[in-house]
């Protein structure tokens, strides 16, 4: 799962599966990151009513 | 009643008293699943008939059967944060819940399935590069992921939750970004979709299974994918149907329900063209080339039949997806609810054929039919995420605006009630 541990090899195999992993959890983590900060900087501000 | 506050604003539910009782008859049956889980984790697996002969218990049956219909979560999605179909925002809060309630369903019952799920951590740490399996673990574990978050803003906007600010605009900012969750969930879906046919393709030991493809995917990598994209949304529509059933009103719009069945509809007819091309090159090309006949894999036996073939392919395929492209009929509630039940049955059929009965045919000269009973153990926790999905629906019904159009639909009914 990460270079440190014993099984890890520098191949193309590791690459696509863990790159395509990392990539995923990167995206839903950097989108969730943006929403709290911003729902957080919108209560702070006391932004009105949004509607959706 | 106990819990009007919590309820959607001029929705109307039935008595707490009556939702309780509802509630406590269905979770005594997912009690009765969760015992035969313990039984399966405290008393290992030999609480099922698998044996080194037969490797599949019928929960994995299950499993990929709510994988596959969890994919209208998924298409529903793509089409509308992606393709922008405005016209399904009526149904994809509904389509995300049951894809959670599949989805959930599915880990659960791999953690059954491993027996050891104090160790289910390794799959990760200890990665297998090499196999389809590791793939669908992680595309599984991080697609649940987007479901969470496709389903947290809609349990944000519960009455009494909403009226917390942060919990406001974290529901709208999340709405906001949607598309970009929904995209890494289409492309997370893809793959495990593919992958859990993948698994079945690859295996060249297994003549009943085995298909040629492009590069190192099986056809049945995209056929299994396709199927996904193509029943999950009849998933969606039966489920919607007997929720409305239940309820006594309609919760969706017919232009919605028949949008989403006419969409369904293509899909499946142009994947019943792909498959039944597979099946006949699988059956005159690869069968042969492998030292058996096609005859062999539907005779000798109690229970496999040709009848099987032709159910998954014509009755639950052709069938269904006629019915759904043709106008009139997809128009007409009986025969597109008719189609829809079809498809459902379809592509349930459809893993059952490519996990159980794959392991079923004998392969060697000695071998024989294996036609595999399971304990009551498997058929328990089989039913367990029916249980638990019957009750998850029940109660975000009650407490969630999961129906845009709820108030709409069911206007004159009440104010006939009314008067």
């Amino acid at each position: 799962m990460f270079p440190f541990c014993f099984e890890w090899v520098w191949d193309i195999g590791h690459a696509i599966f863990f790159g395509g992993f990392w990539y995923a959890i990167s995206i839903l983590g950097a989108g969730m990151t943006y929403c709290l900060l911003k729902a957080a900087y919108d209560t702070i501000n006391d932004k009105g009513d949004s509607h959706h | 009643m106990l819990d009007d506050a919590l309820i959607p604003e001029g929705a109307k539910r039935c008595a707490f008293p009556i939702f309780i009782i509802g509630i406590i008859i269905v979770g005594a049956v997912l009690l009765w699943g969760v015992y035969a889980m313990f039984l399966c984790w405290f008393k290992g697996l030999n609480q099922t008939n698998m044996n080194d002969y037969y490797g599949f218990a019928l929960w994995i049956w299950a499993d990929l059967a709510v994988i596959a219909v969890g994919g209208g979560a998924f298409f529903t999605g793509l089409l509308k944060y992606i393709f922008k179909v405005d016209d399904l925002k009526n149904i994809i809060n509904f389509a995300v819940i049951i894809g959670f309630i599949c989805y959930s369903s599915a880990l659960l019952i791999l953690a059954i399935d491993i027996g050891q799920p104090l160790r289910g951590w390794f799959i990760f740490w200890h990665a297998n590069v090499h196999s389809m399996l590791t793939e669908v673990a992680y595309c599984l574990s991080c697609y649940f992921a987007v479901l969470t978050i496709e389903f947290i803003p809609n349990i944000l906007e519960n009455r009494q939750v909403n009226k917390v600010p942060f919990f406001h605009h974290l529901a709208h900012n999340m709405h906001e970004v949607m598309a970009v969750f929904a995209a890494t969930g289409a492309f997370l879906s893809f793959f495990h979709q593919g992958s859990l046919g993948g698994v079945a393709g690859v295996m060249f030991g297994r003549p009943f299974a085995y298909r040629e493809g492009l590069l190192i995917w099986p056809w049945t990598f995209f056929l299994f994918t396709w199927s996904a994209a193509a029943f999950g949304p009849c998933f969606t529509l039966m489920v919607t149907k007997i929720t409305e059933i239940i309820t006594g009103k309609k919760l969706v719009g017919d232009k919605t329900v028949n949008l989403l069945a006419k969409i369904s509809g293509w899909m499946i007819t142009t994947y019943i063209i792909a498959k039944i091309i597979d099946t006949v090159y699988w059956a005159f090309v690869t069968v042969p080339s492998m030292g058996f006949e096609l005859g062999h894999f539907y005779s000798n036996n109690g229970f496999y039949g040709y009848w099987i073939l032709i159910t998954e392919v014509i009755l639950c395929g052709v069938v269904p997806g006629l019915l759904l492209i043709n106008k009139s009929t997809r128009e007409n509630p009986t025969t597109r609810t008719i189609a829809i039940i079809l498809g459902v049955i379809g592509v349930c059929l459809n893993r059952w054929v490519m996990v159980l009965q794959i392991m079923a045919v004998p392969v060697m000269s000695f071998d024989s039919w294996a036609l595999y009973i399971p304990s009551w153990q498997e058929v328990a926790t089989t039913i367990l995420p029916v249980a638990y999905g019957i009750i998850l629906i029940a109660v975000a019904y009650r407490y969630l605006p999961v129906f845009p159009q709820e108030l709409e639909l069911n206007e004159p009914a009440d104010a006939a009630a009314q008067n």
